[in-house]
């Protein structure tokens, strides 16, 4: 995968203080900077170090991520929305590429 | 009497050992596959006439809950990124000529439906069935005046990935009257059948003879490819079809033919046809 591409699914409607679930993927061959090429030098590590889902700025999810973490990382997890809003992804890359993206929902 | 008892416990730890075993290498799983909660996939169907089984099955049925699963749910699926970036690619102006496939092929989603589920197809001006990569070169060269994909270039692998795709839950279906077809279906059967390697294994003793059973850590399918290009864990990739064929017969310690040669082709033939009317599962997951 040449760059990657993060994908989000958040619902697009939920009722206030509904708990709903978040799935998120991106594309990333995460290479662990373990693995070494044909002329046997190591392959430097480049793997998503971190990720981060905001509400409106309000922390909702974060994590660390390590060299075992298999390439394209899925995350899955919940919220509790009382209000409408944004959530707002971001990974961070070892090389300093900040990958973000964005979803509203509407709480009725 | 301390003998008789030492013989009666044995006997009891190798009943529980067998009923173990038996547990464990129970054959292919009693699941469906519905994806997104949607769409069954034909996974066990009756096979076509002359087939040596009673059942055809897919390999989905022998991966575990969590493999399983990950196929199950398109967003999981780590294959549908590699639809996606063949989407791109379909799209994309490359060649002298500059075209994309969207030039010709203009409605690309309806065009291509049901194309992936009847590959290989019989190519008359090359005088050998076609599988899609084929067709793809064939295109890039003749229409895009684009360079070829080299064997498991990861366009190649995203775009056939792509097309495919589109014949999702259709069944398989091979036309053997077409051309000179029947006699690479022979073939391809005679080298399926056929031991090769320094541990003399044929396609036929893993997947057909034994298929259900471990081997070492690896619950043996009966090596259907409805789901090729397959997203392998092991490599966090697609696998090509040809690529997977060539990681079996090295596994069985033989020399391994060229992609896409004859030999591969015939074999592409064969094994595809072994799978008749199981849906297209592209992209599949597998361990």
């Amino acid at each position: 995968m040449a760059n990657p591409k993060p994908r989000v699914k958040v619902p697009k409607k939920a009722s206030k203080g509904e708990v709903i679930t978040i799935k998120t993927l991106i594309s990333h061959p995460m290479e662990s900077g373990q693995r070494k090429d044909k002329q046997g030098n190591l392959v430097p590590r480049q793997i998503i170090n971190t990720f981060k889902c905001e509400f409106d700025g309000q922390l909702v999810f974060e994590c660390d991520m390590d060299p075992a973490v298999s390439a394209n990382p899925y995350m899955e997890f919940n919220a509790k929305v009382e209000n409408s809003g944004t959530f707002k992804f971001t990974w961070v890359d070892d090389d300093g590429s900040v990958y973000e993206t964005e979803k509203k929902i509407t709480v009725e | 009497m301390a003998r008789s008892y030492r013989l009666s416990l044995a006997a009891g730890v190798a009943l529980v050992l067998g009923a173990h075993s038996a547990a464990i290498a129970g054959g292919p799983s009693d699941d469906k596959l519905v994806i997104d909660g949607e769409m069954e996939i034909m996974t066990r169907v009756a096979p076509p006439e002359g087939h040596p089984l009673d059942e055809v099955i897919s390999g989905w049925h022998y991966r575990t809950e969590e493999t399983r699963d990950l196929e199950a749910d398109s967003f999981q699926n780590p294959g549908m990124l590699y639809v996606e970036r063949g989407e791109e690619i379909w799209n994309t102006v490359e060649g002298d000529a500059g075209k994309s496939c969207a030039s010709c092929h203009e409605d690309g989603a309806e065009f291509l439906k049901g194309i992936g589920a009847n590959y290989p197809k019989w190519n008359a001006g090359a005088g050998k069935p076609f599988n899609i990569e084929l067709q793809i070169n064939q295109c890039r060269e003749e229409n895009m005046q684009a360079k070829p994909y080299k064997f498991d270039a990861a366009d190649q692998k995203a775009l056939t990935t792509f097309i495919k795709h589109q014949s999702i839950g259709m069944p398989v279906e091979l036309d053997l009257t077409e051309g000179d077809m029947k006699s690479w279906w022979d073939k391809g059967e005679e080298l399926y059948y056929t031991r090769t390697g320094q541990l003399n294994l044929s396609c036929a003793t893993c997947h057909e003879d034994y298929n259900g059973n471990y081997i070492r850590a690896d619950h043996l399918s009966q090596g259907n490819v409805n789901g090729f290009p397959t997203y392998r864990l092991k490599q966090s990739a697609m696998v090509s079809l040809h690529n997977r064929f060539r990681g079996c017969i090295r596994d069985t310690r033989a020399a391994f033919p060229a992609a896409f040669s004859d030999d591969l082709m015939a074999l592409e033939v064969y094994v595809t046809w072994r799978g008749s009317g199981l849906g297209v599962e592209t992209p599949a997951v597998r361990q």
